[in-house]
């Protein structure tokens, strides 16, 4: 886009800037327009489940049901606890949406459609997404409320154990991917499965890796099984419990717009992203995008099926699954998959 | 542990199951009724929202016996009178404070002439508090409005009286 840019007769630097303005529009609107969507897909497909009908009545299919949710939550008013802390109190649901859109900039929805194409792009989410618990933490002090901090206090506990795994499970891909580029992450699932099938979930090593993968994501967004911070018989609404109108809203979105980002990281490290499912020339006329978003839907309803169909886990439950079971599996993987590659004289040689 | 039972918590056996069985729910027939446009079933002893009837010829039934009024538990009846011109005793006031009402359908009961009744209609929802403080006016007009609904009501019922 740089080179548009150019060619209406701005210098390089002028045109990069509003290049990666433009870019960031692109990623950012679109993404808003689809958490509101998916807000309405959740509805319904929990509501499905649950025999019920889910929201119909606003637009053809209630598909409108969330722009209605947010022009309410714009008309209300902000209340601002007398007791909170004012400045972080107002901080932090900034901090999570903020955070929830910045992951984005590296994430590759086709060969060439990506904001920020840097060699560590695997590293920069991690990071980001460790940053998330910042938001919370701060919205739960900041309230000076019992329930917040309690929420807060466990969201920390929570994001950070499964981080863990998260991080041995990525070391996974990366020593079969050879690299920390997600585009280049995408590439190399290229024809994995017998030269057939597109993603690396077809490895019967790096299956178990996804499978824990997408429960740890679940704990990572803090989804139904592990909703602990909401857990509304306990805390509530949890950290949100003394916000209100468009602060409130921004928790909403961040935390949509960061489980759509686990659907698209699962779909790219371990689904081959924006490849087709099948290494098949004529797919490829598809664009790429297209089959991202396919998979990262179908990742999505995979996270509203969950939420309708299990109980939440009780807090000892998930500190034992986070460190006593997926932290010792993913080590024993990380130590598998290096001696497979070793053995097969794969590793060195990758992508 | 044993073995089988490692294998089905190390596949999630259970979880697998349990999806499977949400997802037929998934694709099978809603059951919630799509309310506005279509609506439960009501019983003809439904006691919904009051009503003062009026005899077919237009006189009003109501003749102001204050029974009502007396047995109501929460109150919520106020009635006042003095003779007509032509010599009957007739209501002068007749309120019913929704907001008091328990729906208990007392008033119902005690009624000689079965002038109070409570109707078949339950939407009366209202934005304002003191649209809920009824007077005669309001009742006779919701009588005039729901007779036919009313009257087969209570003519299903009298078998049962």
């Amino acid at each position: 886009m740089t080179e548009f840019f150019q060619s209406l007769g701005m210098s390089y630097e002028w045109a990069w800037g509003v290049a990666t303005i433009a870019g960031i529009l692109l990623i950012a609107l679109p993404l808003m327009l689809s958490v509101a969507m998916i807000i309405y897909a959740d509805r319904k497909i929990w509501a499905a489940i649950n025999l019920r009908r889910g929201p119909n009545v606003v637009g053809p299919f209630g598909l409108l049901q969330s722009f209605a949710d947010g022009l309410k939550v714009m008309l209300q008013e902000t209340i601002i606890p007398s007791a909170a802390n004012k400045g972080i109190f107002i901080l932090a649901p900034i901090v999570t949406f903020t955070v929830a859109l910045a992951a984005w900039a590296v994430v590759p929805f086709s060969a060439t459609a990506v904001l920020a194409n840097i060699n560590v792009g695997l590293l920069y989410i991690l990071a980001i997404s460790s940053l998330s618990v910042y938001g919370i933490v701060m919205a739960g002090w900041a309230s000076n409320s019992k329930y917040p901090f309690f929420s807060a206090m466990r969201a920390a506990a929570q994001m950070i154990s499964y981080e863990v795994s998260i991080g041995f499970i990525l070391v996974c891909v990366i020593l079969y991917a050879g690299t920390f580029n997600l585009n280049e992450i995408v590439l190399a699932q290229k024809g994995h499965g017998f030269g057939i099938v597109n993603g690396y979930f077809f490895n019967l090593l790096l299956f178990p890796m996804w499978v824990m993968f997408f429960i740890s994501s679940l704990a990572e967004t803090q989804r139904v099984p592990f909703d602990l911070t909401e857990a509304e018989s306990e805390l509530v609404a949890g950290y949100q419990t003394e916000y209100s109108s468009m602060s409130f809203a921004l928790f909403w979105l961040g935390e949509y717009a960061n489980i759509l980002l686990m659907c698209v990281l699962n779909a790219l490290l371990f689904f081959g992203g924006w490849l087709p499912p099948i290494d098949w020339a004529p797919l490829y006329y598809v664009p790429g995008i297209i089959w991202l978003l396919l998979k990262a839907f179908f990742f999505f309803f995979m996270f509203s099926w969950v939420m309708a169909t299990v109980p939440r886990y009780r807090y000892d439950q998930l500190m034992r699954l986070g460190w006593k079971v997926f932290l010792p599996i993913s080590l024993l993987f990380v130590v598998l998959i290096s001696g497979w590659l070793m053995a097969t004289g794969h590793y060195g040689a990758a992508a | 542990m044993s073995v089988a039972q490692l294998v089905k918590s190390f596949t999630l056996w259970e979880f697998v199951k349990a999806h499977a069985l949400t997802l037929k729910y998934f694709f099978k027939p809603k059951v919630t009724i799509n309310y506005p446009f279509e609506k439960n079933p009501l019983s003809p002893r439904f006691r919904g929202e009051h009503a003062l009837r009026r005899y077919p010829n237009g006189e009003e039934r109501c003749i102001a016996c204050k029974l009502c009024e007396a047995v109501c538990p929460a109150q919520a009846i106020t009635i006042e009178s003095e003779p007509r011109e032509d010599g009957s005793r007739r209501t002068t006031r007749y309120d019913i404070d929704m907001t008091k009402c328990i729906y208990c359908g007392f008033c119902q009961e005690a009624c000689p002439v079965d002038a109070i009744v409570e109707g078949p209609n339950f939407e009366y929802a209202t934005e304002t508090r003191e649209e809920l403080l009824y007077d005669k006016a309001k009742l006779l007009a919701n009588g005039d409005k729901w007779e036919r609904a009313i009257a087969a009501n209570l003519e299903a019922d009298a078998p049962y009286r």
